[in-house]
């Protein structure tokens, strides 16, 4: 007998208890099939009990280690519970939880490993998508297209909105990702370049984000500085090591 | 190279040495990390009573004082430490790293667990 198809949604979370209860209600009234897990990155605030309360399971760290690693952690915990097909999407309200039913059409239908929700593709089957206009500037907008553009150039993959953190995953890519390699700092264009070169299918969904409601965004002050310089860095090594093999690829979380 | 100059050079090698060993011997200073300590003052110590290797080396590298050589080496040994002290807490992080995942999620487990064995006994989600 088939065994029934496990979905999950995982939300990394730090200090989002405005959004967090009506994003895990949201999605739990969407399917109630699919499990959400949040994962409490040491917030200081409510968070834990908004999630607990909307009907989430979280997952508490116990101090902050940043959204990389929270993403990790809920990669960890699908590999460990055997869940077929993962979405993720941020806490912060910007990822609309509407869409997630579209990512998952297109992971478990299509010959596809990781699917991105893109801001900027313009065209969804004939109909055009309004663009985003995102109201942190031009700075911001420029750069992500700059990264999409880098990656698609060096791919040879037209990307448009490779900093995407609204994802869905098949199994071989939750696996992968559980990896040490995984960098856990910015998870971005770089995941993008890494899972492509691994041999991964890649495809992007149009959709439209919102800005963020409330709370503070992760690229402010020096960051977007740094963030920029560790994006360019980690492409570049990404193509200069060497390429994951298949077996590499096949092994599950190393041990050491 | 005064006599002055060397034996002030001497007694500062000879304290490091001695130093480092016997953090060692404390367990302060692991093993791993004492060998480079250990390695620039025994090298600065043979460049002190033969200098003309020091002044060999200064020659090859177009440095005009043998003092200057030896500063360099010093230098160029806290740069290596620094490296090597990156080195350890890239590696430390990703250590921090895999434990924090590994105890969130088996704390969550152990949650699920005691729900299962106590059904009526309320989720604790003190933070």
């Amino acid at each position: 007998m088939e065994r029934k198809i496990k979905r999950l949604a995982i939300i990394p979370a730090y200090n989002e208890q405005k959004n967090i209860g009506w994003i895990t209600k949201t999605i739990r009234a969407l399917d109630r099939e699919i499990d959400v897990v949040i994962i409490d990155d040491g917030s200081s605030d409510d968070t834990v009990y908004q999630a607990v309360q909307a009907g989430g399971k979280v997952i508490k760290h116990s101090c902050n280690m940043g959204y990389g690693v929270a993403l990790q952690t809920g990669y960890k915990y699908a590999l460990e519970r055997k869940y077929d097909y993962l979405v993720q999407l941020d806490g912060d309200g910007q990822h609309d939880p509407k869409y997630i039913e579209k990512l998952f059409k297109v992971i478990m239908h299509e010959d596809i490993d990781l699917v991105l929700g893109s801001r900027f593709m313009e065209v969804d089957q004939g109909v055009k998508v309004p663009l985003q206009e995102h109201s942190n500037g031009m700075a911001r907008k420029w750069g992500i297209r700059l990264f999409g553009s880098l990656v698609s150039a060096l791919l040879r993959l037209r990307i448009t909105d490779p900093t995407s953190g609204y994802q869905a995953l098949n199994r071989r890519v939750i696996q992968f990702f559980t990896r040490d390699f995984f960098p856990c700092d910015y998870p971005d264009a770089d995941v993008i370049a890494m899972v492509y070169r691994a041999g991964f299918k890649i495809k992007e969904v149009p959709m439209v984000m919102a800005n963020r409601k409330t709370g503070a965004s992760m690229h402010s002050g020096l960051k977007p500085v740094y963030y920029v310089f560790k994006m360019f860095l980690s492409i570049f090594m990404t193509f200069l090591r060497k390429k994951p093999t298949l077996k590499e690829r096949a092994q599950g979380p190393r041990q050491k | 190279m005064s006599a002055k100059q060397k034996i002030a050079m001497m007694i500062v090698c000879v304290l490091l040495f001695l130093f480092v060993l016997d953090l060692v011997r404390r367990r302060k200073l692991r093993e791993e990390y004492s060998w480079l300590w250990l390695f620039t003052s025994a090298a600065l110590f043979i460049l002190v009573i033969q200098y003309s290797w020091l002044e060999f080396i200064s020659k090859l590298i177009g440095a005009v004082l043998p003092t200057t050589t030896l500063f360099i080496g010093a230098l160029v040994f806290l740069l290596f430490l620094a490296i090597q002290f990156s080195m350890r807490l890239s590696k430390l992080t990703d250590q921090v790293k895999n434990l924090v995942q590994e105890n969130a999620l088996m704390k969550e487990k152990i949650e699920e667990m005691s729900r299962d064995v106590e059904p009526r006994s309320p989720v604790t989600d003190s933070v």
